[in-house]
């Protein structure tokens, strides 16, 4: 299962999120920023750092990069992709999932380990992952603080769109933006939001970082597992992308 | 001071919209009674962008730029942005 993994100049988790993905079983293939040939992947990771130096917002550069519009023309023929962190923030300010990435309420960079729990069962990017369990895995960033308008978020709760919230150690929802559980203030603490189609998830954890046991976790490796499973059982899985957007 | 004969030059101001939160313009705000300030409220820190556009006219120049701030120096979900003329092709600008 081919899995492109795309590299902006800044990107700084594209190798661990490779080694990740073999981990998961996957076959992993970089995708430089300036190609728009996506070699055939059956899905594609926007992985973690700092793309184009994070100038103007987290994302805003990357978004127009010529392998984000072959990203888009994929995602539109329902191909999956997940945004991790930077990619998560690429993927907002491309208007690929709803919502936009915050500076922390803090305003600190947030580097540590958190929790995160499933909120739907329905969602391919959660395939196989249990709901409601506490997932140890890091964050890293210091704009992730989730925010949408309320009738977005409304709409995203009724349709089961949010993946992801930031929980305690007992698995309790950190909805308070001030919750130590939720790190970064993230409104009705979302950590992870799917687009109406489904198929384009952002996150903001790093599965990646903890995906084996050495890395004091692999709860991060259910949801690298549920990507290339997911990717695996769609229809369009493998084939080479046949249509070139201009 | 630089004269851009030829170009018209804007500036980009962008600010957090009303209603989102801007943890920066908190901070400041929370700084001021350590300066001995008082009476300072509603701080917002935002971004301003100058830049030269050549461009047959003011119009054709304005619309580069509207097409600009609001696709690339600002994301409209959570600012806004106003566009200012600084200069004119041929007349000095203030600064």
């Amino acid at each position: 299962m081919r899995i492109g993994v795309v590299v902006f100049p800044g990107s700084n988790c594209d190798a661990d999120t490779m080694h990740g993905l073999r981990v998961a079983g996957a076959e992993p293939v970089e995708l430089w920023h300036e190609t728009a040939d996506l070699q055939g992947a059956a899905a594609v990771v926007l992985p973690g750092g700092f793309a184009y130096g994070d100038y103007l917002r987290a994302g805003a550069i990357a978004r127009f990069s010529p392998v984000m519009r072959a990203v888009a023309e994929f995602a539109g023929r329902g191909g999956m992709v997940l945004g991790i962190c930077n990619g998560f923030q690429v993927l907002a300010e491309a208007g690929l999932v709803p919502g936009a990435l915050l500076r922390n309420r803090s305003l600190r960079f947030a580097g540590r380990e958190v929790s995160i729990a499933a909120q739907t069962a329905d969602s391919p990017f959660t395939l196989g992952v249990p709901l409601g369990r506490p997932l140890r895995m890091p964050i890293a960033h210091g704009e992730g603080c989730y925010y949408a308008d309320e009738a977005t978020l409304d709409e995203l709760d009724r349709t089961g769109r949010v993946l992801f919230r930031y929980v305690d150690a007992d698995g309790r929802v950190a909805v308070d933006p001030d919750d130590p559980a939720n790190p970064n203030g993230s409104v009705r603490a979302i950590a992870g939001v799917a687009n109406r189609a489904g198929n384009v998830a952002g996150l903001m954890p790093h599965p990646e970082r903890a995906a084996e046991l050495l890395l004091g976790s692999d709860d991060g490796l259910l949801i690298l597992r549920a990507l290339v499973e997911s990717a695996a059982a769609q229809p369009t899985s493998g084939r080479p992308s046949a249509v070139i957007v201009g | 001071m630089t004269m851009h004969s030829g170009a018209y030059r804007f500036a980009v101001n962008v600010t957090p919209r009303p209603g989102i939160l801007d943890p920066q313009g908190r901070a400041v705000e929370q700084s001021l009674p350590h300066l001995g300030v008082s009476g300072v409220s509603g701080v917002r820190v935002g971004r301003r962008v100058e830049l030269n556009v050549a461009a047959a006219d003011e119009s054709a120049a304005r619309a580069i730029v509207d097409r600009l701030a609001g696709e690339l120096l600002s994301n409209p979900l959570i600012e806004a942005f106003e566009v200012e003329l600084l200069s004119s092709p041929g007349a000095p600008g203030p600064g």
